[in-house]
């Protein structure tokens, strides 16, 4: 497990990274089928492997190998520091498996940080952007604002505590009603949270920092980043605030439903495919955040099928739209001819997010509406969760008409929609068909997944 | 992993299933045709073979079990009973009669099209088979896409926006219903939050409290309305017929209609029997609404196929409004409909392609004296429009009488209102036959010619079940016999 943290180091160029990446996933899974640690070390418990982490890290581990092999040639594009790019993603890669194994408030803020601070470097790493260093500049200011307020609600849990200890499960969350100060902790630490899911109404660095960002850092950073927060998310929760759930249940209701609302309705506006998959991603968000409503054992198991689903839908769709000549959806007009192996698949990348039958996305968003249904409070969220994804067919299927039904323009007839100087490989193609493959296996046979839960 | 034997259920779905994926990878376009005729016709055929089996009791035979989410209570199980073999018979029937009828019909990229019809066919058969709640609604939204795909692909100019309508309508439907699934789900099973299950055996024996039945009903009945349609949520529906191939409509006013009944009948009904009883004058009223409201658009339309998309919601709403009197006679009635009406309108449209291939127009201000030009066409057409009246010998009175004779034991003056439809339906089929077919010839008609043998021939074909099924219907009595005897025992 600690190989992820040891590895970064000698991520170089690409090839270093899969294979670096190969093994993780590897020693990952062996740990996970036998419990037994493949590397022994102390931490004193500071963090915790369990059935659960260790799935989500598998998960979060082999939609980065995706992401390198679909898009790797497109991150030594973006500048003419191509190791660090890599550096980089590792570093993000370790504070994701922090995030997803903490026991102390502490590791817990390591694993945010790190996880935090390359992204802002990747999001401005295309220099002479403005677009690009706009983006970085307001995603640090906004995520240092919101570090400071976790930073302030572990203070508060750690004096609320009258032990003094930062260990998660360890909370004084006293008899009846929470005591005031580890109330106002638990709020603050809700608010940074939902800023790093980028829930509503801490959204707002969202669109213009997924939009700014040079488009394959954008993909790594609405997938793996974004369900990596969600799984602090989730074990923060149910580890330290799990008992008093009914009391704070409410609130998260509200920022789901908002979430959801915002996130949809926007995205119906977009005209740009790069800035609507980022609201796309913010409704998705919102989606997500039911499992921390529901907090039950579903939604666990939701939780995780969410983020492969989410991920390689999301991971595929990014990667078809680097190699884009126009970022609109006019500009996917006419692909279905031109591109059809991308148009196919892309098409079931769409369904998949919108949670048609056959594709992951379908399981996922089933296992989230029966958790938050077998939780029994507050129907009306879910019947709100289902109208916001209705809504949702109605942006994703646009580009579906623009791509099949659609006619190019005469430019796009002549040059076609791809961008010049990208060719569209053979391996390319075949990894974008096993992308949907694994979508459509997940979605008949979602216990691919969840299975690894219960070991 | 998938039993020992392969039963009759699992090849109605997997056959077509199998045929429209090879589809897609056949290098020439000719013999996509006859590829996709020739699995149609097996399918019909193995139809057949069910129906064969209809003395067979124990049915065990034909069902099929499979654990495919384990930990989640749900499996693929598939069964067939009266009412399913009816509508699968029908699904069968209608795909080669499709394709036999739009034989000579020439369209872009023709892989994808029959793929895509067939694919929707398989979709539509897992509906009409499946007796587990979750299979059920996978299917429902599986035969949905390829339609979508074939509706947006192949059409009218506006063809994009209408059928986007249509699938929004009918997703938030179906979103709707899935929330009601997993809501009795988890109400299934002994103890609270265990043993719970998908099968229908479990959700028919789920007990739910008055005020559960009351929501859960609208959530179900909703998507179900949508599919029908029933009015107030039919707008989507003449821009669709409209727009769509005609190969296309055939398959979602044929078939794909029958799914709002089905659902109705199979899930609706046996779940919420409480709430049934409560909301069934609000369902009836909504139908006869929609039926009259229907017939007097399908007065004024000009179009061909929207007067024969309007007349289709009047009949729809009667066979919907027959169901909820939950009279023996008017199910019985709305059985023999269900099939009848996929027979009546395919005959519709195939005359309606017909024209339209040969003037190039389907106003009707702009038809007239095609029975001069082409007499054969015009008997056959006239025998399908008097179905669609329901005058005696015909399929149609069979089933309309029984409906109307149920709904007469519920209401009266329902009764009395919806009969106004058979009076307005005579008016605007008879207008309409008159006006295309009678008077004289103008240009665009004159220079019509007979049809030709398969266009003949499937006509024909039509005909002849069409006076079969109004002289001799018993064969349907007996098919859907066990379907009724469930319902009406679970109401008592």
């Amino acid at each position: 497990m600690f190989g992820g943290v040891f590895f970064k180091n000698k991520a170089t160029p690409k090839y270093w990274a899969i294979a670096g990446l190969v093994a993780i996933i590897i020693a990952n899974c062996l740990e996970l089928q036998s419990g037994e640690p493949f590397f022994a070390i102390n931490v004193s418990n500071m963090l915790s492997f369990n059935s659960f982490n260790l799935t989500f890290i598998a998960v979060a581990l082999s939609c980065t190998l995706l992401y390198f092999l679909l898009s790797g040639r497109d991150i030594e594009k973006v500048g003419a520091n191509t190791p660090e790019y890599f550096a980089l993603i590792f570093f993000v890669l370790c504070g994701v498996c922090l995030a997803a194994t903490f026991n102390t408030l502490l590791i817990l803020f390591l694993g945010i940080e790190i996880m935090s601070i390359p992204l802002y470097i990747l999001t401005g790493s295309d220099k002479r952007n403005l677009k690009s260093n706009e983006a970085a500049l307001k995603y640090f200011l906004m995520g240092a604002f919101s570090t400071g307020i976790m930073l302030m609600g572990i203070a508060f849990l750690y004096g609320g505590n009258s032990e003094g200890s930062f260990f998660i499960n360890n909370i004084n969350l006293g008899e009846g009603k929470m005591p005031v100060m580890i109330a106002i902790g638990m709020v603050f630490l809700m608010i940074s949270m939902s800023f790093k899911v980028s829930a509503a109404p801490f959204h707002f660095w969202t669109p213009d920092v997924y939009d700014g960002a040079p488009t394959v850092f954008t993909s790594f950073m609405a997938t793996i980043v974004k369900v990596g927060g969600f799984i602090a998310f989730i074990r923060l929760f149910e580890n330290s605030f799990g008992k008093v759930h009914g009391q704070w249940q409410m609130l998260i209701a509200v920022i789901t439903a908002a979430t959801l609302f915002i996130g949809n309705l926007t995205a119906v506006f977009q005209q740009s495919v790069k800035r609507m998959l980022a609201y796309s991603s913010i409704a998705q968000a919102g989606f997500m955040l039911l499992a921390i409503f529901a907090l039950n054992d579903t939604a666990k198991e939701g939780l995780i099928l969410y983020s492969a689903a989410y991920s390689l839908a999301t991971i595929g769709l990014f990667a078809i739209l680097i190699k884009m000549h126009d970022y609109t959806i006019d500009g996917f007009n006419g692909l279905g001819k031109q591109q059809p192996v991308l148009a196919v698949t892309a098409t079931i990348f769409l369904l998949s997010l919108t949670g048609i039958p056959l594709t992951a996305g379908f399981q996922s968003k089933f296992f989230m509406l029966m958790a938050a249904l077998r939780d029994g409070h507050q129907h009306w969220l879910v019947l709100f969760a289902v109208l916001c994804a209705a809504v949702s067919a109605y942006y994703y299927f646009k580009i579906i008409q623009a791509m099949f039904f659609k006619e190019g323009s005469q430019d796009v007839k002549d040059h076609g929609s791809i961008a010049l100087g990208e060719n569209i490989t053979p391996a390319f193609k075949l990894l974008l068909i096993i992308t949907a493959v694994l979508i459509i296996v997940l979605g008949l046979f979602p216990w691919l997944i969840t299975e690894w839960l219960h070991y | 992993m998938f039993g020992n034997d392969i039963t009759i259920p699992h090849l109605l779905i997997f056959f077509p299933l199998v045929a429209g994926l090879i589809t897609f990878f056949i290098k020439k376009d000719a013999s996509v045709k006859a590829w996709s005729l020739f699995s149609a016709i097996i399918t019909l055929f193995i139809s057949f073979a069910s129906l064969y089996y209809r003395n067979n009791t124990a049915l065990s035979g034909l069902a099929f079990n499979y654990e495919w989410l384990k930990y989640m209570g749900a499996s693929f199980s598939v069964s067939l009973d009266g009412m399913g073999r009816l509508l699968t018979f029908l699904t069968a029937l209608c795909f080669p009669v499709i394709f036999i009828a739009t034989f000579k019909t020439l369209y872009k990229n023709p892989k994808a099209f029959y793929g895509l019809m067939l694919l929707s066919q398989a979709g539509l058969m897992g509906v009409f088979l499946s007796t587990d709640a979750l299979l059920f609604y996978f299917f429902w939204e599986l035969a949905l896409i390829p339609v979508y795909f074939l509706c947006s692909r192949w059409g009218g100019e506006k063809r994009i926006p209408a059928t986007f309508k249509f699938f929004i309508y009918t997703f938030t439907g179906s979103l709707l219903m899935l929330i009601g699934i997993i809501y009795v789900y988890l109400h299934t099973g002994a103890t609270p939050y265990s043993d719970h299950s998908f099968s229908m055996q479990a959700f028919h024996s789920v007990s739910l409290m008055p005020s559960q039945q009351n929501w859960l009903f609208w959530l179900f009945f909703i998507a179900f309305a949508v599919k029908m349609p029933v009015f107030p949520f039919h707008t989507w529906q003449p821009d669709t017929y409209e727009q769509s191939a005609t190969a296309v409509t055939m398959v979602l006013s044929g078939v794909m209609v029958k799914m709002g009944l089905f659902g109705v009948i199979r899930w609706l009904l046996p779940l919420f029997p409480a709430a049934v009883a409560r909301f069934d004058n609000i369902v009836i009223v909504l139908s006869v609404i929609g039926m009259i409201y229907a017939s007097m658009i399908a007065i004024k339309q000009d179009d061909l196929k929207r007067l024969v998309a309007y007349s289709s919601i009047a009949h729809i709403g009667l066979m919907c409004a027959a169901i909820f009197t939950l009279q023996q006679i008017a199910l019985e009635g709305v059985m023999i409909q269900m099939f009848s009406h996929g027979i009546n309108i395919i005959g519709m449209w195939i005359v309606i392609d017909l024209i339209e291939k040969q003037t190039g127009t389907r106003k009707i201000s702009q038809l007239g004296g095609v029975s001069q030009k082409a007499p054969v066409l015009t008997i056959l057409l006239v025998v399908i429009a008097l179905a669609n009246i329901a005058l005696p010998l015909t399929n149609a009175f069979v089933g309309e009488l029984l409906m109307f004779s149920g709904l007469f034991k519920f209401s009266f003056w329902y009764t009395a209102i919806a009969g106004l439809s058979i009076i307005l339906a005579a008016v605007y089929t008879l207008a309409m036959v008159q006006k295309v077919f009678y008077g004289t010839t103008n240009p665009l008609t004159a220079t019509m010619n007979e049809i030709s043998w398969n266009e003949k021939m499937i006509l024909s074909v039509i005909v002849i079940i069409i006076l079969m099924t109004g002289v001799y219907p018993q064969p349907f009595f007996n098919l859907t016999k066990d379907t009724i005897a469930t319902i009406i025992t679970s109401f008592k």
